[in-house]
């Protein structure tokens, strides 16, 4: 028996996520499917973390009309579903004649966008405001909209709003084809059976390529993933004057290496970008760290690699540039449509930077589009936009860690010992609406065994809980779901060649 | 429980233990020690092998046998206790503020304080260690604890990253528990743990360590499939031709481990950046007067007969301070690392506090010398002020050396006083 829906969202990244939220506000029947363990495991998971003012992308793209919308968005969006969120502005730092000109320009570009506020300040008021920034800095633009933004928290809120509004998530859900009925999209096969629709999201990622080739829609376009490698000191050691987020003059081969603070408290160093062969291919390099070091330490030279705590590797969803079949240069722009061959699809792909910043405004091109399509959507009288976060007992005063550890003991037991995370916040987590079940879900969530010890400390005491909670043996609990056990069996319990004590001899 | 301690005591592995326990010997009456997880003892309630005892008790025990002797003297002192409780900052006017499930946010005050936070292992990231992010990659002592106090598995198939002493020790510990381990690596030319080590958890399970090799790659996504070694050369870098995919589902790093001074920080007690402990004296007061520190936090030793040793000064040091029967505000002689030392604890003898009990040094080299050395102490016009021989040095292993009540006066006159070890 196959079920059916109104809509099925494919891929619980944050553009999932946010298209699940904004839609649990109309009286439809959703369905969103993810084929990780988890929401928010590819390109949402590892990247810089930044609400981009959006002075980048060229005038008129989707790049550039999503990210100036969605600038506008994130300040409400915060407060409505508790995502960290922090507007420090950030700067681009010049050090030639030539980089000068070049800031010049994405003034212009970001004036055109709507960017406002920006500004040229010279190299000695750069040294003022951030007294580490490299020596020979003659300039920098300074964009008091850029902001920090936490992709995991983000992903999570929006996701917990959308299944609280009625929203069916599905992990561990594979899309294997779409359902047709003549040119129509009638449904998606996934390895856990099928499911029928009146629409199909593709918010695939790093995998939208091969979903919408599976519709016939743009069999040139290909993501080509391209990899960024990044670097976190120990916040204890190293911060900058103040929070805030450092870019080189870009070049053409991007944004380059920026050294930035985020909201973990951490300063972050990163990222390279160079072309990987496999969409999972998250490894960190030592040539890609010496890369990205070196960028750094010329922007700041101050970080010092004693202080690296943790490295990480994310995948950008990048589009192919032009080919002989086609003119079209998806490496510049994001795909937002609903494509003509087909009926039935609502069509995402290339979403790389700035796609964390531009997911809501992506999510409200969406509904648009629907409503183009001739879809009549009414909105639910009982849609909460509200989603409470929960507490986070390392930013809590003194007198609400008492007043939390009172209510609820759990809270009075630090578990990651490096980031103070508390039992009481994971059994939260395990316990939320979409249940945090693995280590790395839990990490996402908490920030546990983020910090200089790297897990050493809370890793056997969280597979404990993990078991206990979720009434699984210590073996069944994995880091990020199937094939990523922590434990493979008890102690004493193997069958051992009893040797005779003349063999031993 | 009290507000205000003679000593408070943060940790109870066995330098906690030992200065709560020389503390009442030396007079403290409120001693307490705060301890994060629930049962006192520290890491050693998960070393289940032997080797503790040697140099104290002349006695071969396991760590938790010999750390049950030392829980028992404090209990037996009348030394309180606070269990499953977390320290969350530390003032320089020793305020100490914690947390527990049942009495909620803690306020204590202490005369005096005693550091015995331990030491944490250097991570995945610390070395740099490329490749992916699988589950299955666990520092040696994250994974001695799952198979000693979890008893679970964590393997089955291992490769052993560094030849530090509880990567040895775990290499013997899984074969006995039906594992295979493939390979030990070592980065060095030399062995970073104790040869005893080397001897009776690799040699006698007949189990390869190989040196100036490392880990070029770690394999899988989900879980480790395999890691890519490559051999090295003295400065570190891949020589062609040498790499090999060794099949394995768990890598265990034992690559060091790192005093654990956050607190110390918060409270401003100045690190020395070659220990990445606390300067200290030879009572083990740091730079905030009143805040003492004991065992590993201050440095990483090699044997724990030597931490509970350090424990007993830092203890007395803490309740003499306690009870104001001496402050040290005198002059002191300050110690420094000379020819082939990398470092030497402690940094500081305050001539004060030169009474009729030795002083005991702790050294590393940087080199190893294969061959009979001497490590003398030499005061500013080079004459030596203590001397020992000994059979070689070798990084992996302290070099450790008694200065004697009777060089005491050579230790009045000393502007400074330098550590050497040399070939005899």
């Amino acid at each position: 028996m196959t079920q059916s829906y109104d809509v099925i969202i494919i891929g619980a990244g944050i553009v999932g996520a946010m298209t699940a939220r904004f839609l649990s506000k109309y009286d439809l029947n959703i369905l969103w499917i993810e084929k990780e363990a988890d929401i928010g495991m590819g390109t949402s998971s590892a990247n810089s973390a930044l609400v981009h003012a959006g002075y980048n992308a060229l005038p008129g793209t989707n790049k550039a009309l999503t990210n100036a919308r969605a600038v506008e968005m994130w300040p409400q969006l915060s407060q409505q579903l508790g995502i960290p969120y922090q507007r420090t502005g950030d700067y681009v730092v010049a050090v030639s004649e030539a980089d000068r000109a070049t800031l010049e320009d994405l003034q212009a570009r970001g004036q055109a966008n709507g960017v406002p506020g920006m500004e040229i300040i010279d190299g000695e008021v750069m040294r003022q405001r951030e007294p580490l920034i490299r020596p020979d800095t003659v300039a920098a633009l300074w964009v008091p909209t850029g902001g920090m933004g936490d992709p995991f928290a983000a992903t999570v809120a929006a996701a917990e709003n959308a299944v609280m509004n009625g929203v069916e998530l599905r992990l561990n859900t594979a899309f294997e084809d779409f359902i047709f009925n003549c040119s129509t999209i009638t449904g998606v096969r996934t390895n856990q059976g099928d499911f029928h629709c009146r629409w199909s999201v593709n918010a695939a990622g790093l995998y939208a390529d091969e979903i919408m080739h599976k519709a016939g829609v743009r069999p040139e376009f290909q993501i080509k993933p391209r990899r960024g490698e990044y670097v976190i000191l120990d916040k204890a050691e190293f911060q900058l004057t103040q929070p805030t987020i450092l870019f080189p003059t870009p070049t053409e081969k991007g944004k380059g290496i920026l050294v930035t603070s985020t909201l973990h408290g951490n300063v972050i160093v990163g990222p390279n970008a160079n072309f990987v062969d496999s969409k999972e291919n998250k490894d960190v390099t030592q040539v890609g760290i010496q890369e990205i070091w070196s960028g750094g330490k010329k922007l700041v030279p101050a970080i010092n690699r004693k202080h690296i705590i943790a490295q990480f590797a994310g995948l950008r969803a990048t589009g192919n540039a032009p080919t002989p079949d086609s003119e079209i240069d998806y490496d510049q722009d994001f795909i937002i449509e609903i494509p003509e061959e087909v009926q039935g699809l609502v069509n995402l792909g290339g979403i790389e930077s700035p796609g964390f910043t531009s997911a809501p405004a992506i999510a409200l091109r969406v509904i648009e589009l629907l409503e183009n399509a001739g879809e009549s959507l009414t909105e639910k009288p009982d849609w909460n936009p509200v989603r409470v976060p929960r507490p986070v007992f390392r930013h809590l005063s003194r007198d609400e860690q008492a007043a939390l550890i009172a209510k609820d003991p759990a809270y009075g037991r630090i578990v990651c010992r490096c980031e103070n995370v508390t039992e009481g916040e994971i059994r939260a987590e395990i316990h939320a609406p979409i249940p945090a079940d693995t280590y790395d879900a839990l990490k996402r969530r908490t920030w546990l065994g983020a910090g200089r010890c790297q897990g050493g400390f809370d890793m056997p005491r969280v597979v404990g809980i993990l078991s206990e909670e979720l009434g699984l043996t210590p073996e069944e609990v994995t880091k990020k779901g199937a094939g990523s056990p922590f434990l493979f069996r008890k102690t004493k319990d193997v069958e051992h060649d009893h040797l005779t004590v003349q063999e031993l001899l | 429980m009290k507000h205000t301690y003679d000593v408070i005591v943060i940790g109870s592995g066995p330098g906690g233990l030992a200065a709560a326990i020389a503390a009442k010997e030396h007079g403290a009456e409120d001693v307490l020690i705060i301890e994060r997880d629930i049962e006192l003892g520290g890491i050693l309630v998960q070393c289940i092998h032997n080797g503790f005892g040697l140099e104290l008790f002349d006695e071969d025990m396991p760590g938790p046998t010999y750390v049950q002797h030392f829980i028992e003297k404090a209990k037996g002192h009348g030394v309180d206790t606070l269990m499953d409780t977390y320290v969350m900052e530390i003032t320089p006017n020793r305020k100490v503020f914690a947390i527990n499930k049942d009495q909620g946010y803690i306020e204590l005050a202490a005369r005096s304080l005693v550091l015995a936070m331990g030491c944490r292992e250097r991570t995945r990231a610390q070395i740099m260690l490329p490749g992916s992010r699988p589950a299955g990659v666990y520092t040696a002592g994250t994974a001695q604890r799952f198979v000693n106090v979890e008893g679970r598995m964590p393997g089955e198939r291992f490769v052993i990253l560094g030849s530090g002493d509880i990567g040895m020790i775990m290499a013997r510990r899984l074969t006995i528990e039906g594992a295979k381990v493939e390979r030990v690596l070592e980065i060095m030319p030399y062995l970073t743990g104790l040869t005893r080590n080397y001897v009776q958890c690799l040699l006698d399970y007949g189990i390869t360590l190989q040196k100036q090799r490392t880990i070029h790659r770690i394999i899988g996504n989900d879980r480790v499939e395999a890691i890519e070694a490559v051999s090295v050369d003295e400065n570190w870098n891949p020589i062609p031709g040498t790499k090999e995919d060794i099949p394995c589902d768990t890598l265990l790093l034992s690559v060091g481990l790192i005093p654990e001074n956050e607190l110390s920080k918060k409270a401003g007690v100045l690190l020395d950046p070659v220990t990445n402990g606390p300067f200290v004296d030879d009572q083990f007061m740091t730079s905030v007067p009143g805040i003492f520190a004991a065992g590993n936090v201050v440095h990483v030793y090699d044997l724990v007969d030597w931490v509970t040793e350090a424990g007993y000064v830092a203890g007395e040091g803490a309740a003499k301070y306690a009870k104001a029967q001496k402050v040290s505000e005198g002059e002191a002689v300050p110690l420094e690392a000379g020819e082939n030392i990398r470092y030497v604890v402690p940094h500081k003898i305050n001539k004060d506090n030169l009474g009729e009990e030795l002083i005991r040094l702790q050294m590393r080299a940087i080199n190893p010398i294969e061959e009979r050395v001497l490590v003398t102490v030499e005061n500013q016009d080079g004459e030596v002020v203590a001397k020992k021989g000994e059979p070689y040095a070798r990084p992996g292993e302290i070099l450790s050396l008694a200065i004697k009540p009777k060089a005491f006066d050579a230790v009045q006159k000393a502007e400074k006083l330098t550590v050497h070890v040399r070939e005899r």
